[in-house]
């Protein structure tokens, strides 16, 4: 338990985006009304996915350039959480969407974008599960896991911003840099965000932790079995 | 397996329903009352059900993994 101050600040952290989230003032807008606080939810799930699918690209490199059964086993957990988060994310986005956009899926760039993108990661675990050779598994995902990575930045960060799109941060609208701007908005928005990225984090230890373990009762079945 | 799979759907069209409902002109329905305060709530409430069931399922795999050791013993 001595390293779990992180656990302990994520607890804290994700009450006070609750509580602070539901509760503290905000700007009034027209339309957008009240929902303008599902931003301490909705956004912190595309950061923290984007954090661990970065923490999977940097892990896929890993394998690459040392292979090792961990590198392998915290790429996919990343990208195993990340997915999760992704698709929480998209749901929500499409909640928030009908009640200010009119309708769940406009076919905004930065809807399609993140789309495309969730399927591409999807696309890596039906990779891994084509493959049965473990190393060569783990190989081919690891290349595959840095094209992911690639292919995601442009469709989430940089298309929506090229055209225009009714998504705050994203082309032909000043968006959320307005309410950005607001001191009170911030003061939850980045806790929100580290903690829901530090959950998600801790999810994913788990994952590996749970993981690691699967490989040593396997290789002591093995073991048995001989 | 299937039970939690009948669960999961019907927790979704729950969530789904108001929505479709609230699809024509601004009516006074729930989810467009109090400045649209339930919306945040269900998107909270999706994010919550969501990484509880994915806890769920980790959780099965760790029993599994219990069920494993114990018949190395």
């Amino acid at each position: 338990m001595k390293s779990a101050w992180w656990k302990i600040l994520c607890v804290l952290l994700l009450m006070y985006t609750v509580v602070g989230g539901f509760l503290f003032s905000v700007p009034r807008l027209n339309i957008v009304n009240e929902t303008i606080r599902a931003l301490y939810f909705h956004v912190p799930m595309w950061f923290a996915m984007v954090f661990l699918f970065l923490g999977s690209a940097v892990h896929a490199i890993k394998y690459l350039r040392n292979p090792s059964v961990e590198s392998d086993i915290w790429s996919v957990e990343c990208a195993n959480v990340g997915l999760v988060l992704g698709i929480l994310g998209i749901i929500t986005g499409m909640i928030w969407a009908n009640y200010t956009w009119g309708s769940p899926w406009h076919g905004d760039p930065k809807q399609n974008g993140a789309a495309v993108a969730l399927l591409v990661y999807l696309a890596y675990f039906v990779l891994r599960g084509s493959v049965n050779n473990e190393e060569q598994r783990a190989k081919l995902s690891a290349v595959y896991n840095i094209f992911a990575f690639v292919a995601m930045i442009p469709l989430i960060f940089i298309i929506p911003r090229m055209t225009s799109s009714m998504h705050p941060g994203s082309g032909g609208n000043p968006g959320f840099n307005m309410y950005d701007l607001d001191s009170r908005m911030r003061m939850v928005f980045y806790p929100a965000v580290t903690g829901w990225i530090l959950l998600g984090g801790w999810i994913t230890t788990l994952r590996i932790r749970m993981k690691l373990v699967e490989e040593k009762i396997a290789l002591k079945e093995d073991e048995k079995n001989k | 397996m299937k039970k939690i799979n009948k669960i999961l759907l019907l927790a979704l069209l729950l969530l789904i329903n108001p929505l479709l409902f609230a699809q024509d002109a601004e009516m006074a329905d729930k989810m467009r009352s109090e400045g649209k305060i339930y919306v945040v709530v269900s998107i909270l409430l999706v994010i919550l059900i969501g990484l509880i069931a994915f806890v769920f399922f980790t959780d099965r795999k760790v029993s599994a993994l219990e069920k494993r050791i114990n018949e190395l013993k």
